[in-house]
């Protein structure tokens, strides 16, 4: 049995300890803010955080979850400054890897408040997005970091 | 290319509120439409030629929400944004008390095929129509209850507003009595003046699901869910026709979830968007059919397509391409051009397969039940999806309903929905919904692809260094071959860049060459623009190089003066031909826009940096791209600025246009750059994005700067256009950088240092 938290409320999962946490959240939890894109770590639209840190539930197994917390797009509240910049540079496209984005952008301004773009190059360049939002990404991260001082 | 929309509208209040059993006083108007053109190729259109019955865009009720029919799939592009907000605007209404409704698959809407970047173009009309026969009738509403001439009155954003006495009726108050009216005529509706525009054309506009997508709360087709519903995942057969020999299950049924497994009949030629076949897996979770699909054992046969192999089919296309084809274009002689010998340039360009890879992956949840589907589905095309799964199953289209929730890319390849037809194959065999999940190998591997392609160029150059003759060959599988397996030309395809080209040279053929598919072929956003425009404008870049003349000053040179270029089109290309003819002039425009904003002229030549410029008209739309270049001492290429003008006519939302070719640019970053799909013996040899390679953020153009052509003319394209001109602008940089000429695709193929 696996004890862990989802956005503050204790669970428990006693399925397959090989299931990926993406899956579990998806199809057992019905949290599907959290998107399926390569299965592989490769993409980063699945990106959740576990105890503060990013992470890629696609290949995180429910086995490793235990005793710890995690957040996912639909634990964001109120709304982040990292949101309020996405919505007012307007970043999206098609929008799906956009939960995953936001997640590493948030993850990113809590441990660097003032990031340069190499740095935001850096921590970002594990999340494909298809549609190619980067620049306005790279933009919505900077202003976002300005109102989190 | 496709429907343009002639409106006829009727109210049908008293219908829908009969058909909906709705509260009394909603205000509902239907347009009915006649589409005049078509495109030929997709079976599915062939509905839209009836005369379409009754179909509703809009209702507003009491409270004064305002309801709207989004017709069009939204990917990424716009379109269910921009439709509902041109209707909003000639409706007067307050786009903040607008509530969207996505249609469901049903020809009375006309065509739903959300490619081709036409949403916008072939529904404009259409859609101002239905909002000024509403405004008008809420005028008319009010003036009766007011006694006072409708020419009195005027709106404001959702009020309507006595002139003279400044009284003033929200439209939810009106929705009633206006429900009660006689619809006006088409002819004698009231369309804003330009200025008058709230909404169209505006930089404030934003997509209607933003905060959703923002928030994780946006529906994407990959979390529809239907109750009682078991999960699937499919091995499909490796190579395209291979059948099941055999197949073991035993550890598959072992897998935790996994309940049992079904097989699916390979697909036969023509592959339309049938589903190809293979063993599909059951589970009661998406993971318990991955890993059950890991523990299948399948033994499959050989397949005509089994021979396969991408270096040896490239020989031949390459080939081919030196061979004279079918003329597609011809104006005076290159032939006895040529026979006078002289300067002669040459040059021969290949670019390889390319996968969507949209981040969502094919996904369906169907249920057949009784003889009827219920199917949701991230389609760009709905009544394809009835279409398919119709046929599938031996029921009629009408008794498919398809629900289109957010696409998460799409690309074309989500005009294709055999992954729907799976679920509802799988559905009725199983007797519950079954949701079918691709993985990101079977989206890669299994992709309805781009096609590969070999292009021939050749010039004479005259005294001034300009060109006197052009022949210009192109050679690939076309998209035709997945509606008609014996199709080898790509007739349809020629329009996309190669039987139009507006250059001024006296003397020009240009032929397209057979070959063979074996593969599914689909289109990718620009489709054979994306090869046709890397061989013209690289060619171009080649010539001006040649003649020791500035890129920009020689492609202007080659627009030449303006003028409407003559063309020898047929059928639907002559129509829209007729409509948005080909002018030179907006293609200088955009090239000496770009050239000013690049500061071109200005630019330092210095080793390993350079600049490049193409510019290309696709889908109506003329785009002019400049693109800089670093290359390090390593060779590798980064992109530290991109320029880009277009001109797509009148823009409904200009940020989602810079948006849309920031975009192009990070997709053409990916093909110029990384992305190549390749086959050995039929399979497929890329499956994820550790091999399939698209562009991540820190390869990634650093700053694009896009420049919108304000502009009267009819709104053209803009999903599509921003991608041709970037691969051989960026191209011609890394000329420019490195004098190294590179004439294949992607660019990590050759060693630059």
């Amino acid at each position: 049995m696996v004890r862990f938290k989802v956005n503050g409320k204790e669970q428990t999962f006693d399925g397959d300890p090989e299931m990926p946490l993406l899956w579990y959240l998806r199809d057992v939890a019905q949290l599907t803010g959290t998107k399926f894109g390569c299965g592989m770590a490769l993409c980063g639209a699945c990106t959740v955080h576990q105890d503060g840190q990013a992470i890629r539930s696609c290949t995180t197994q429910m086995q490793s979850v235990n005793g710890t917390e995690i957040i996912t797009i639909e634990g964001i509240a109120p709304l982040h400054p990292v949101q309020k910049a996405w919505m007012e540079i307007r970043v999206p496209q098609c929008g799906y890897c956009q939960t995953g984005q936001i997640m590493q952008a948030i993850a990113l301004l809590k441990d660097n408040k003032q990031p340069t773009d190499q740095d935001i190059d850096g921590a970002m360049a594990g999340n494909i997005c298809r549609c190619g939002t980067y620049t306005r990404i790279r933009a919505a991260i900077h202003q976002a970091a300005k109102e989190l001082v | 290319m496709h429907a343009q929309a002639q409106a006829k509208i009727e109210n049908v209040s008293r219908r829908r509120f009969l058909q909906a059993g709705l509260a009394g006083g909603v205000f509902v108007l239907a347009a009915k439409f006649v589409p005049e053109t078509l495109y030929s190729v997709r079976a599915e259109d062939s509905e839209a030629k009836q005369p379409f019955q009754p179909g509703l865009w809009m209702s507003i009720a009491p409270d004064g929400t305002v309801t709207i029919v989004a017709h069009r799939s939204e990917m990424g592009c716009g379109s269910r944004t921009a439709l509902p907000l041109i209707l909003t605007d000639e409706l007067d209404a307050d786009w903040s008390k607008v509530k969207l409704e996505q249609a469901i698959g049903d020809p009375r809407y006309g065509d739903q095929d959300t490619d081709g970047s036409h949403s916008v173009r072939s529904n404009f009309d259409l859609m101002r129509q239905v909002g000024a026969a509403g405004r008008a009738m809420l005028i008319t509403a009010a003036a009766q209850q007011w006694n006072v001439s409708p020419k009195d009155c005027t709106t404001e954003p959702h009020l309507v507003v006595h002139k003279a006495s400044g009284r003033k009726l929200g439209y939810g108050e009106l929705a009633t009595a206006a429900a009660k009216l006689p619809v006006p005529k088409v002819e004698n509706l009231q369309l804003k003046q330009r200025s008058e525009w709230r909404y169209i054309g505006k930089d404030s506009n934003s997509l209607f699901d933003l905060p959703d997508i923002a928030t994780g709360k946006a529906m994407f087709g990959m979390d529809a869910t239907m109750p009682g519903m078991v999960y699937a995942s499919i091995e499909h057969p490796p190579v395209l026709g291979q059948k099941i020999q055999s197949y073991d299950d035993k550890e598959a049924l072992k897998v935790p979830g996994v309940s049992k497994t079904l097989t699916l009949e390979t697909v036969t030629p023509p592959h339309l968007f049938k589903p190809l076949g293979g063993v599909a897996v059951i589970g009661d979770n998406t993971w318990a059919t991955f890993k059950g699909r890991k523990a299948l054992k399948v033994q499959w046969s050989s397949s005509p397509n089994s021979s396969y192999n991408s270096p040896e089919y490239r020989k031949t296309l390459e080939a081919t391409a030196l061979q004279p084809g079918k003329l597609v274009r011809n104006v005076g002689d290159v032939d006895a051009v040529f026979a006078k010998g002289g300067n002669i340039m040459e040059a021969k360009y290949y670019t390889p397969h390319l996968a969507h890879a949209s981040m969502e992956p094919p996904v369906a949840v169907a249920e057949y039940r009784d003889g009827k589907v219920l199917a949701y589905a991230p389609t760009q095309n709905p009544q394809a999806v009835q279409d398919t799964v119709a046929t599938a199953l031996g029921i009629k289209k009408e008794d498919v309903t398809c629900h289109v929730p957010l696409l998460g890319g799409g690309f074309g390849r989500k005009s294709k929905p055999d992954q729907v037809a799976e679920a509802a194959i799988l559905s009725k065999q199983l007797g519950k919904p079954v949701k079918v999940v691709w993985s990101r190998e079977d989206d890669i591997k299994f992709d309805y692809f781009h096609s590969v392609a070999a292009m021939y160029m050749k010039a004479a150059i005259g005294s001034n260094g300009m060109p006197t003759a052009l022949l210009m060959r192109t050679v690939y599988p076309p998209i035709a071959s997945t509606f008609d397996a014996s199709a080898k030309y790509a007739d349809d395809e020629m329009g996309l860049g190669w039987n139009n080209l507006p250059f001024d040279i006296p003397n020009q053929r240009a032929e397209n060459g057979p070959a063979d598919y074996h593969v599914r072929i689909g289109w990718l956003r620009s489709v054979a623009n994306i090869y046709h425009a890397f061989a013209i404008h690289s060619f171009a870049d080649e010539l001006a190089h040649n003649a020791n003349k500035d890129s920009v000053e020689y492609l202007l040179a080659l627009i030449g003066p303006p003028r409407i270029v003559k063309l020898d089109l047929k059928g639907d290309d002559a129509e829209e031909n007729k409509a948005y003819p080909v002018d030179t002039a907006r293609l200088t425009r955009v090239v000496e826009m770009v050239a000013e904003k690049s500061n071109w002229a200005k630019q330092k030549k210095t080793p390993g940096h350079g600049f490049g410029i193409a510019a290309h008209r696709s889908f109506l739309t003329y785009v002019a791209t400049v693109v800089e270049v670093e290359v390090d001492n390593k060779g590798q290429v980064s992109i530290p600025n991109v320029w880009t003008a277009i001109d797509a006519g009148t823009v409904v939302s200009p940020d989602n246009v810079r948006n849309q070719c920031e975009g192009a640019a990070v997709f053409g970053t990916s093909l110029a750059l990384f992305s190549e799909i390749t086959a050995t013996n039929g399979a497929i040899n890329q499956g994820n994005f550790n091999n399939y390679q698209v562009t991540r953020m820190n390869r990634a153009p650093g700053k694009i700067d896009v420049q919108v052509v304000k502009s009267d003319a009819p709104p053209a394209g803009v999903g599509e256009p921003g991608l041709p001109p970037f691969a051989p602008a960026l191209y011609n940089a890394v000329f420019a950088a490195t004098r190294k000429r590179v004439r294949e695709l992607p660019l990590s193929k050759t060693k630059l240092v």
